[in-house]
């Protein structure tokens, strides 16, 4: 089975915008289940609801720019028995309206959906904190397209977190996908990298790069970063002894953070964390933003050579 | 029941709320004392529920925003017979399941989670929508709101979500008490003309006194008789209604009495379940 891309490490390896693959996820998973319903806040062609709406029109409700009745009415449809899917983008959702996230959603308990897509070095990991809420981030957009699926049929409050870029395409239909569980998709001795989102292909070509100088570094697809997979994470750093993390966000209280709390409780080791430090991202062209916060490749490798040393 | 028979029992849940706030030395007294009639006529007439089994699927729902008023939500469910009149006194106790704000899962009846304010309206309408596309006709979800959560957008958002998908299966009512935390509403954020404001947004309006157990009655009565327009019901009320030192006074807004304020205001209150009495022979 093959579980990486065959081009993955070349230069015209496919390159799609992950929020494609969820907009095809929630019409699959409108097809399975018609309690599925989709509920967007004047964004639904580029949170790519669009399909979702047209297939099912008497299921998709427009709320307008109103990201706080966006969350809180799904939370009412959820108590009413429906499966609801909520988009816009990240920063405003859940980034306006976590109160009602906390309140409406997770502590009601209710079945509700967050897609937070354009999310992108801005906007910060402020859904890992509530108790009930599920945090996906996944790594490009077929991965996408088997999470959404997947939550539409599994009960219970959850993110998925969404970039806005074409990102390389990493995966392939036949990776497996199981909500809840990290993904080893390079095996390797000397370092353990654990990455999420568009920041696994970064973390894969950095890993063929050190390759190259004998450095076999093993890497982690974590699209799960809330419950973090804790055996899968434990048994690799024990055996590389050292680890790093990637992602697109704040690593503070991000995925480098989740890291951080489970190594320093259970196995605690050098740990580097690759993302934003603590600033906002800024106009410019993607890859010269990615450039600019030391997230591409090189710069990976970089900091793994300087944490072997 | 007759009205007199409703006014007995909102004077009784009126002693219980007392009970309750002086035993937990801590909550809310004006909202609660000031919705005790409308609570009563909605349990004990208004609603289609059922108390021993109050997960029965056909039931109205009754969807309470403004959580920090509900311990008149306790006492009148008790009262209807949801669980024993002897629990009321574990209100915000360790392990209760009488939460100072309610919370869904740990009693049943409940329906919402609330407390944060403003956002009960969208999920009535989330309900009433869900139901819309369902096609289910023969149940309606009523919707408590206070005055001073009006200051909320969410609570505008809802508004107008509500009139676009003519959720005429949705009736809101309004505690319109007049008072916040910080004073009088129309001091702290003016909500007035407040009627005119839900017409534009879509709403048939109804306005009553919401002591008068015949217009709470009549008006959501009348509320299903309106298609395609969701309902507000604007109660007109006094905060801390049936304890004379603390009507009007939006200083007990979020206080409980001491022991000596809740033996005086027990002592009024059966004074005046004494004059109902009287009233109606
Ligand atoms: C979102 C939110 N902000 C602030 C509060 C704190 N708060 C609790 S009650 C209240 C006053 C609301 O006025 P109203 O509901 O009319 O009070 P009442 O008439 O019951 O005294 C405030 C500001 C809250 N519960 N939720
Ligand atoms: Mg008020």
């Amino acid at each position: 089975m093959n579980l990486l891309n065959p081009k993955l490490y070349k230069k015209d390896v496919e390159q799609e915008p992950i929020r494609a693959g969820f907009g095809r996820g929630l019409v699959a998973a409108g097809r399975n289940n018609n309690q599925v319903v989709a509920l967007c806040a004047d964004l639904t062609e580029s949170t790519h609801m669009e399909d979702f709406a047209k297939e099912f029109p008497e299921r998709f409700i427009e709320i307008g720019v109103a990201e706080q009745n966006l969350v809180t009415v799904a939370a009412g449809m959820s108590l009413a028995g429906k499966i609801p899917f909520v988009s816009s983008y990240a920063a405003f959702s859940p980034g306006r309206n976590w109160e009602q996230i906390r309140t409406t959603i997770c502590i009601n308990e209710a079945n509700v959906k967050i897609a937070g897509s354009h999310a992108g070095v801005s906007v910060g990991p402020v859904m890992r904190v509530l108790p009930n809420m599920r945090v996906i981030v996944p790594c490009d957009s077929i991965e996408a397209e088997k999470a959404t699926v997947a939550l539409a049929a599994s009960e219970g409050a959850a993110y998925i977190r969404l970039a806005r870029e074409k990102t390389p395409v990493v995966t392939t239909s036949d990776t497996p996908f199981t909500l809840g569980k990290a993904q080893v998709l390079r095996e390797g001795a000397d370092l353990t990298m654990i990455a999420c989102g568009p920041m696994v292909y970064q973390m894969l070509v950095a890993a063929e790069k050190l390759s190259a100088d004998g450095i076999e570094a093993e890497v982690i697809n974590c699209a799960t970063v809330k419950p973090l997979d804790h055996a899968t994470i434990l048994a690799s750093v024990r055996k590389t002894r050292a680890v790093m993390t990637a992602e697109e966000a704040q690593a503070a209280g991000g995925l480098g953070g989740a890291i951080a709390e489970l190594l320093g409780e259970h196995e605690p080791l050098a740990l580097a964390r690759v993302g934003m430090q603590d600033h906002f991202g800024e106009s410019g062209d993607p890859n010269e933003l990615l450039e600019h916060f030391k997230l591409t490749a090189p710069h990976i490798a970089a900091r793994a050579r300087k944490l072997l040393k | 029941m007759t009205t007199e028979e409703l006014a007995k029992m909102a004077n009784t849940i009126r002693q219980d709320i007392i009970k309750m706030l002086v035993e937990a030395g801590s909550g809310h007294s004006a909202g609660p004392l000031g919705m005790a009639d409308v609570f009563t006529a909605m349990y004990f007439v208004v609603l289609k529920h059922d108390p021993k089994n109050p997960d029965w699927p056909e039931r109205d729902r009754l969807i309470l925003s403004n959580g920090h008023i509900v311990p008149v939500r306790y006492a009148t469910m008790a009262r209807a017979g949801y669980f024993p009149v002897q629990e009321l006194m574990t209100l915000r106790k360790f392990g209760s399941r009488l939460q100072g704000h309610p919370e869904r899962l740990r009693l049943p009846g409940l329906e919402t989670t609330s407390g944060p304010l403003g956002s009960g309206l969208s999920q009535a309408a989330g309900i009433a929508k869900a139901w819309q596309i369902d096609g289910i006709k023969n149940r309606r979800v009523y919707c408590l709101i206070s005055d001073g959560e009006q200051d909320e957008g969410n609570t505008w958002e809802a508004a107008m979500f509500a009139a676009k998908y003519k959720l005429a299966n949705l009736t809101a009512i309004t505690d319109r008490n007049n008072i916040q935390i910080d004073g009088p509403t129309e001091q702290v954020m003016p909500l007035e003309d407040l009627r005119a404001k839900w017409e534009a947004f879509g709403w048939h309006v109804i306005e009553i006194d919401g002591h008068n157990f015949t217009q709470i009655i009549d008006a959501c009565n009348f509320a299903r008789t309106i298609e395609n327009k969701p309902v507000m019901i604007i109660a007109h009320t006094i905060p801390g209604k049936g304890v004379d030192f603390m009507e009007y006074d939006f200083h007990w807004h979020g206080k409980p009495p001491n022991p000596e304020q809740a033996k005086e205001a027990l002592r009024e209150l059966r004074t005046l379940g004494g004059r109902i009495r009287s009233e109606h022979q």
